[in-house]
Formats: C-alpha cells, sequence, structure tokens
C-alpha cells in the first residue's frame, strides 16, 4: 500500500459496523443502502441480495472494507443496494476491475456480482482469467439463462433449442456449464446455489467469503418474465427432492425425498443406484472430498444429464497461493534483495556521464 | 601508410543487415559509448514487424541509423554519410538514404549467388560501377570473425551471432570511439556464459585491429563531444524516459503505481521497465488483453494508486469503452498510447501521428479528454508526469501521446533532481460530514477520491450518469446537460492549470510551422536552417493537445501563413482550423517514417516563395 493510502487509512477509525468487536450488534440492515431496489417485483435477485446482507455481519469485516463490483446487466445493479463501496462498471468487464483492485489493495474484500450473459459471454475472458490466477475475490454468477435487462434474447447458458426473440427457431448453441468451465479454469472455490433455497445460499456464500483465492459461485435464479421456472423442477417443493443431489463435504451422495437414492461411481460415470432395492447400500456411493479436484470435475459433469440429479453445493474447495498475495511478495523480495529504491537512485541508474 | 584524422562536426551512420544480424543492439552499443563520449545525438531504429524474417530477403532488412555530434542534434539525420550493410538485401533497402559520395562497408560474404538473387540484384553491385559515386569498402566480415575465433571450437551458429561486433569494432576504429563500455556490457550480459563473452570481446577487437592495420581505412575521423548543459546525463529512449516518469510522478504523488497492459508494438519497452522497478513499489499486471489492461487501471485507481494502462493504436481502440467509464466515475488514469502506422494492425513497428482524433474522439457520448504529447525522446518523462500531474489534479483520465519514433529513438538526457520536478499532492477525502461523492472543487471542478477503507464514506460509482453532487443514477433531462456541460468544463479548465506556449523565432511573421509530438526535432532543424537564410518563419510545437493552450489563438493570428506539419493526413490541422477558423496549410507524410527536416525546408520555401 503506497504511504499516502496507509496514511489515511491509519488516521481513520474503523467503522464498528460489520465489526462486530466490541460494537453493537450489526444486522443487514446495516448493509442496504438508501436507494430503491428496481428489479421486477417476483425477481429471483431480491433473495440474493437479501441474502448476501444477511451473511456480511457474520464476516467480521469492517463494511468499509468491502467493496462490490458489476458489471451490466440485471444483477449488475446490485452494487447500488449496497451501503459498501461500490462500482457499478461496463459490460463483462467487472472481474477486471476487481482484479486491478484487489492488486492494489488486498485489504479490501472485493465480491463481484455478474451474470451469464456479463460473466460467460461478453466477460467471458476476463473470467476465466481471474479464476487461473487465484485473485482473492468472490464472484457471484446470477444464472437465469436468459437476457433479462434487453428483454429476452438467448443466453450462453440457454438451453439448446431455446426459442427466444433472437431464435424464433429455437437456440443452436450449446449452454455453457459455468461450474465445469470454472473448474477448468483451475478456480480454487467452486459452488451452485439457488435463489430460493436461503439457507443452502446463506451457507454457500459464507463458504465462499471465508475463502482465500477466487471464488466462483454459480447462483441458479429465476427470471419471472423472460425465462419464468427455468429451475423450477429443482426449487419446487414438488419436484426438487428428486432432482437436486446437495453435496456434503465428507458425506456419502444420497438424494431423494425418502433418502433413497444415491449416486455410484461406475468406472469414471456416475449414476444413480437405488438404496431400497437391496443391490447396493451407502458403501457403494460416492463420498464428497471438496478437495478432490477430479471427483469435481465427475460432478460437476452431471449437469444437464436428464437422467441425473443436478448437483448443488460446494464441488471444490482447494488451497493455491493467491495472485494478490505473490504479487506483494514479489515486491517485498525486491526490496530485500536491491533495497528500497529511491527517485533519486531510479533516475541516475544505468550508464551515466558528467559534463563539467 | 600513414592514416590521417580529419575532424567532423556531425555523422550519420545507417547500421543495416538481417533481422537477425543483430543491428538494433549494434546502433544501441555505439549510441552508448557516443553518449558517454559527450556527443549530442538521436537515432532512429528501423527494423520489421517479423522477429526473424527469411534471412537475406528484402523485407527482412533491419536498420538502426544514428547521427551524432559536436553541435545541436535535433533529427536522426535525413540521409546516412556511411552505410554498413551486413549483406546485399540491407544495401538494396538502404541505399537510397546514403548522401551521393558517401560510404558503404560492406560485408561481401553477404553477397553471395543466393543473396543478390533474394535481393533482386541481376549482377553482383560490388563488381560493377553501379556503386561508383560512393566509396565502397569491401571486408569479408564473417571469414575474419571466423578466423578470430578458429580456436575456440564454437558452434558456426554462435560464430555467425558474434559478426555485427566485427562491424561495431571497425566504426568505433574510424570514428575514434572507446570499445570500453561495450566490453563492460558484453561482461555483464554473458555474465554466465564466459565463452561468449570472450567471443564478442574477441570479435569486437578484432574488427577494431583490422581496421587499424589495413589500409583498406586510411582516415580516421574525430567528432569531439557537444557542448551540452553541464549536469549527469545518461542516454536515453522515449520509452524508458516514459516508464521513468510515470515511477517519479508516483513518487512525487506517494502513491503507488499500478500498470496493467498488454503486450504491443511499440509499446511493451515500458511494461518491461516498469516491471523491473519492484524494489520502488511498482506493480505490473500483464493482463489477458487491452480491455482487461485499462480496467485493472481502473479498479487500481478506484482503490487510491496511481493507475496507468500503456498501448498502441488498436490497443487503444480496444480501450475506448472504458477510458468513457473513466470519465463518467471521474477517475484519475494515464493512458500511454506509443502511436504506430495504423489502421488496423497497419504497421506496427513504423511511427505515425495515427491517433489525434482517435485520442480527441475516438469515444461514445461527449467524452473528452486531456491529451499530452511528448516532442523528444527524453521529453517523454516530463510530458508523462505532467499527464500523471493533470489526472490526479483534475481526477480525468488523460491521454498521452508518443510514438514509435520516440519510443524507440534516443538521445543523451541531462538527469533531473527529484526536487526540481513539479509538486504533485493528490488528496483523499476522509470527513464523512457533508460527503456527496460528486461535489467538486470550485476551482477546478473535481470530484474528491474517497477511497473504500474509508469509513462512512461509503459509496458506488458506474457508468449510468450520475445525478449532480450525489451521483446518484439519473435519467433527468436538465441534468444530463449540465453534467455533460459539467465534465467538458472541467477539462477546458485545465487550460489555467499549465503554462502558456511558446514561439521558436519572432512572435509574428510571414509563416507559422506548427507541429505536434516527435516531429519537432525535423521541424525545428528546418526552421533554423531557413531563419539562418534570413527567411520570415517560425515554429510553434504543442505539447497539450486538449485543451489546448490559451494563447494558440493569438499566436496564429499573428502570421501570415500556417503550415502544420503531421506524419499523419491532417488530424491537428482539423482542430486547429475548426476551433480557430485559421487558414492553415498542412504538410502530410504518411509513410511509417519521420519527417527529414529537408522536406520541410522544401515546403517553406513553397509557400514564402523568394522572400
Amino acid at each position: 500500500m503506497s504511504v499516502l493510502v496507509e496514511e489515511v487509512l491509519s488516521n481513520v477509525k474503523a467503522t464498528s459496523v460489520g465489526n462486530s468487536v466490541g460494537a453493537a450488534k450489526v444486522t443487514a440492515k446495516d448493509f442496504q443502502s438508501d436507494q430503491d431496489v428496481r428489479w421486477c417485483p417476483g425477481c429471483g435477485d431480491y433473495s440474493i441480495l437479501a441474502q448476501t446482507q444477511r451473511i456480511l455481519p457474520d464476516l467480521n469485516i469492517p463494511r468499509e472494507r468491502m467493496v462490490f463490483i458489476s458489471g451490466i446487466g440485471c444483477s449488475s445493479r446490485f452494487p447500488y443496494y449496497m451501503e459498501t463501496y461500490g462500482f457499478h462498471s461496463i459490460h463483462g468487464r467487472a472481474t477486471a476491475i476487481a482484479s486491478g483492485l484487489k492488486m492494489a489493495r488486498p485489504d479490501l474484500s472485493i465480491w463481484v456480482v455478474t451474470g451469464d450473459g456479463d460473466g460467460l459471454s461478453i466477460g467471458g475472458n476476463h473470467m476465466i482469467h481471474l479464476m487461473r490466477r487465484n485473485v482473492d475475490v468472490n464472484v457471484i454468477l446470477f444464472n437465469n439463462q436468459i437476457y433479462g435487462l434487453t428483454k429476452g434474447q438467448y443466453s450462453p447458458t440457454s438451453e439448446k433449442g431455446k426459442v427466444t426473440k433472437s431464435t424464433p427457431l429455437g437456440s443452436i448453441d450449446y449452454p455453457f456449464n459455468p461450474a465445469a468451465l470454472a473448474l477448468g479454469s483451475s478456480c480454487t472455490f467452486v459452488a451452485r446455489s439457488m435463489d430460493r433455497d436461503p439457507k443452502h445460499m446463506q451457507a454457500v456464500l459464507k463458504r465462499a467469503a471465508e475463502h482465500k483465492g477466487t471464488s466462483f459461485v454459480e447462483m441458479y435464479q429465476n427470471c419471472n418474465v423472460f425465462n419464468d421456472g427455468a429451475f423450477f423442477t429443482l426449487t419446487e417443493k414438488e419436484t426438487r427432492d428428486e432432482n437436486v443431489l446437495y453435496l456434503e463435504h465428507g458425506k456419502p451422495l444420497i438424494f431423494g425425498k425418502e433418502k433413497d437414492k444415491g449416486i455410484h461411481l461406475d468406472g469414471f460415470t456416475p449414476t444413480v443406484v437405488s438404496l431400497k432395492d437391496g443391490k447396493h447400500s451407502v458403501n457403494d456411493l460416492i463420498v464428497h472430498n471438496e478437495k478432490d479436484s477430479t471427483l469435481a470435475f465427475i460432478l460437476a459433469n452431471m449437469t444437464y444429464q436428464e437422467k441425473l440429479p443436478r448437483p448443488v453445493g460446494i464441488f471444490q474447495s482447494i488451497e493455491r497461493p493467491t495472485y494478490d498475495e505473490m504479487m506483494s511478495q514479489q515486491i517485498e523480495t525486491a526490496i530485500q534483495k536491491r533495497g528500497k529504491g529511491t527517485l533519486e537512485k531510479l533516475l541516475n541508474s544505468g550508464e551515466t556521464w558528467t559534463i563539467q | 601508410m600513414a592514416k590521417t584524422t580529419k575532424s567532423l562536426d556531425e555523422v550519420t551512420i545507417r547500421f543495416a543487415g538481417d533481422s537477425g544480424d543483430g543491428m538494433q543492439l549494434t546502433g544501441t552499443q555505439f549510441t552508448n559509448t557516443s553518449a558517454i563520449m559527450g556527443n549530442d545525438l538521436s537515432t532512429l531504429p528501423d527494423y520489421p514487424a517479423e522477429i526473424r524474417a527469411p534471412q537475406g530477403t528484402l523485407f527482412g532488412v533491419s536498420g538502426f541509423q544514428i547521427h551524432f555530434g559536436s553541435k545541436e542534434i535535433n533529427t536522426p539525420g535525413d540521409q546516412c554519410d556511411v552505410l554498413v550493410a551486413m549483406n546485399a538485401a540491407a544495401l538494396k533497402v538502404n541505399l537510397r538514404s546514403l548522401v551521393n559520395g558517401g560510404s558503404i562497408i560492406v560485408n561481401t560474404d553477404g553477397f553471395n549467388d543466393k543473396n543478390l538473387k533474394l535481393a533482386g540484384y541481376e549482377a553482383n553491385p560490388l563488381n560493377n560501377d553501379s556503386l561508383s559515386k560512393y566509396q565502397v569498402f569491401q571486408v569479408d566480415i564473417t571469414k575474419l570473425t571466423t578466423l578470430a575465433l578458429a580456436d575456440m571450437n564454437l558452434p558456426q551458429k554462435i560464430v555467425d551471432r558474434t559478426k555485427n561486433f566485427f562491424a561495431l569494432g571497425m566504426m568505433y576504429w574510424i570514428y575514434n570511439r572507446s570499445i570500453e563500455s561495450t566490453i563492460e556490457w558484453v561482461n555483464d550480459k554473458f555474465k554466465s556464459k564466459a565463452d561468449i563473452a570472450e567471443a564478442n570481446i574477441r570479435v569486437l577487437k578484432a574488427g577494431w585491429n583490422f581496421a587499424e592495420t589495413t589500409e583498406i581505412f586510411s582516415v580516421r575521423y574525430d567528432v569531439k563531444p557537444a557542448t551540452l548543459a553541464h549536469g549527469k546525463y545518461r542516454n536515453i529512449t522515449g520509452n524508458q524516459a516514459t516508464a521513468l516518469g510515470l515511477v517519479a510522478a508516483a513518487n512525487k504523488a506517494k502513491l503507488d503505481l499500478f500498470l496493467g497492459s498488454y503486450p504491443i508494438t511499440p509499446a511493451s519497452d515500458i511494461l518491461h521497465d516498469l516491471s523491473m522497478y519492484k524494489q520502488y513499489g511498482v506493480k505490473t499486471f500483464q493482463a489477458e488483453d487491452e480491455i482487461a489492461g485499462v480496467t485493472s487501471a481502473i479498479g487500481a485507481s478506484f482503490g487510491g494508486a496511481l493507475a496507468v494502462t500503456t498501448t498502441s493504436g488498436p490497443g487503444l481502440a480496444l480501450k475506448t469503452e472504458a477510458i468513457g467509464l473513466a470519465v463518467m466515475v471521474e477517475l484519475p488514469l494515464v493512458i500511454v498510447n506509443i502511436q504506430r502506422g495504423g489502421p488496423s494492425t497497419g504497421l506496427p513497428t513504423k511511427t505515425e501521428q495515427a491517433d489525434l482524433l482517435q485520442s480527441m474522439y475516438g469515444r461514445n457520448g461527449e467524452a473528452p479528454v486531456p491529451i499530452v504529447a511528448a516532442s523528444t525522446p527524453g521529453d517523454c518523462f516530463y510530458s508523462v508526469f505532467e499527464a500523471s500531474r493533470i489526472a490526479l489534479k483534475f481526477m480525468t483520465p488523460v491521454l498521452f501521446l508518443s510514438d514509435g519514433y520516440l519510443g524507440n529513438g534516443s538521445e543523451p538526457w541531462l538527469i533531473p533532481t527529484p526536487e526540481s520536478l513539479a509538486d504533485i499532492s493528490p488528496k483523499f477525502r476522509t470527513d464523512p460530514n457533508g460527503y456527496l461523492p460528486y461535489l467538486r472543487d470550485e476551482k477546478t471542478l473535481a470530484r474528491e477520491w474517497a477511497i473504500p477503507g474509508t469509513p462512512g464514506l461509503e459509496h458506488r460509482i458506474g457508468g449510468l450518469e450520475k445525478e449532480d453532487k450525489t451521483g446518484n443514477v439519473s435519467y433527468d433531462p436538465e441534468n444530463h446537460e449540465r453534467m455533460i456541460r459539467l465534465r467538458a468544463e472541467k477539462v477546458e479548465r485545465i487550460a489555467n492549470d499549465i503554462p502558456l506556449a511558446k514561439v521558436e523565432g519572432d512572435e509574428k511573421g510571414d509563416l507559422l510551422v506548427v507541429g505536434w509530438g516527435g516531429t519537432y526535432g525535423a521541424i525545428r532543424t528546418a526552421v533554423e536552417q531557413k531563419r539562418a537564410e534570413g527567411k520570415s518563419v517560425s515554429h510553434l510545437h504543442l505539447h497539450y493537445l486538449n485543451p489546448l493552450q490559451k494563447n494558440i489563438g493569438e499566436i496564429l493570428y499573428n502570421f501570415k501563413n500556417v503550415l502544420v506539419a503531421e506524419i499523419n493526413m491532417g488530424q491537428l490541422i482539423k482542430i486547429l482550423r475548426a476551433k480557430y477558423l485559421v487558414p492553415a496549410v498542412g504538410l502530410n507524410k504518411i509513410q511509417g517514417l519521420p519527417f527529414k527536416s529537408s522536406e520541410i525546408e522544401k515546403k517553406i520555401d513553397e509557400i514564402l516563395g523568394g522572400k
């Protein structure tokens, strides 16, 4: 941190807000800005905003050290509603802006709020590079499988055959599987949750915030205007238990209303087995391990497979040095080795001569 | 045979060979040695975009021209006095740069049948009278180099790579230069490869000794030191000066320097240089693309760094939208554009004042950006420092324009003391009482910099139109017009913060030659020459392109004729005509090459006639 930034920040007192040490209890309300929330009534975004505001007080990070950065799209209005530092930037670039901010200011807790269009289409390049570098920021990707702000064109996560305004005969694009993309980009924390499962979302967001390195959370989010019900089989009471597989570290992969089905690995292929037919027991099931990258790939690839339940939860959580940390270390090492540079020394470096 | 020594005021030498022959290195070594010996100088590297173009071809020729002397040197020289040609193609491509009566030193081994065919020679020009108006020195450099290293058992590939040092050694002898600084450089460069170091030094000495003992060269030349201002000097290229200027600005401002950049010719050297300055707290980020280069810098600026992105024309085009964002969120940012020939990929390694209009207008909406342009390699330091100062004081992105000619060209540079540099003292807001993100300083109209980490100043910025003062999103029609005018007015007010323009020559007269950027040396040389001949001509060189200095109109109106000389189709002239309604005429050259001062002189004569 520069002399000036350090000077300024050491002279201000950390606010009690968000910092539970010796302060009045901080609540979600402390993170709500004075701006009216303007998403469509019934939008899944409301729930994500609420759950985020709910977990922030538990992080023990002063509010002024938090920054929310977004690009363009419905989800990207998010920072306006947060009483933290915020930056509503340009389409697709939030991840790159966040990278620069984190490098300049490793002391900040930075969140990127993006969507399936912003983060995977126009901003796809920055997204994968953020993840491979392991910059210590948290990404929430609101996936509603549609372009909402531009009123209903297909997105890079829309299913093949999707009929939209720009695909009247059905989309011929094959969709991204965001979790698999993140794993393929060597992201150290990869998770999936859903707007209509607030408890699960809170747990996942908290884990994401606590993770050192890039955290990528794909958040299924219902767009009730342009793509209503895209995830209803996964979120509604009648169907969800048969269709959702909750990943829990150290536990066997069991699902179903009666907890009567599980995931068995046949070679490298996950298959559904019954725990009731006497052929398989819980011992035949995959035990989830967040540290196992190979398993994470297998589980992520269950997505979009009709005969398999959809995995949600934390696919992977592994440790790798963060980019911002290594950048700071290189500077420290250079200073140790070569001595702290002065302007005088720099200007006079190289071959010089004097004219009397 | 006795050798005689003649004294010269100035000489221009051009080293030319295959792009793998090490001509840039040879030229740089000759330059550094001449600088240390106290000559004034100016250089022009001229190399192909291909890293290793097929050997012996015309398009694979790489050249390096140096103009040095005991008098003031402002350009790399219109024509060269001496051409060192390592092969037939190098001779063919560069012969037109040689003055009549000039000298050619050729490596005869580079003129075999294959070389001649590739160069398009039907007959060997060394064997007929086609070069009769020049003085030709034929040396089998390849053979002599091989002999010099005969007992070292080095692979022929390595031996071949040292032959440029034979040529350098000869030139050092002819121009009475010391070989010591090159020897030092070799020892440092090949610290861990003793045999390579020895081979290079041996060949360098062999070249020197060859020139001294053979009877081919009977005359050697003395070029005395120039009378430069007193002080400590170093030789500097424009790109090196740019890197130093940025570190200096951050240091003065007590901020960290952050560079977000994507490699692009001819700007990459700034990224390389800054990457070496980690002990100065410099953070460099090689981003995944040009857009991430600029947007990461915007992120760093939000966090309180002096943030910079470096690029060239095509990269600037990609950064366009993000620069508009920086205009909207009113954060300091320095965009360094080392211009090259366009459009599209254009001429990556050739110079052009290609992007003045892109810099002025290349954004959606009304998005004014201040522009500062450097005039010489050494001036890149001061100009980018000034760009940084303006960015921090006015909370705005600033475009710094240099070009391939300035970036790669070099000159002796009087090293400034840190104390002599202008004051830069940015302030961060800390007081939460009455804070609104878009409250402005009355004088500069700059908003305050409130960085994350400051309690009570939590606020949101973004690309949507801002409500005056609060910075909240606003679609109000009157507010939009007010904000557009405020942002424009802020940039205009920079004119109150910069010095007035100065004319070189008389302040009134028949002709004013106006230039900006890298044409400075050529225009200065031409105007001085014509003034010496008694012509009523003066020179105005613009460092500030936006806003223009307050007295520009007044200066222009004091001359009967205005000539705007540019390495483009006429970009500054459009701005001057539109703003001042002057009937200026243009002198335009779009060949990827800088002006020759003779070209400007010719135009001056044309306008002033016999006067």
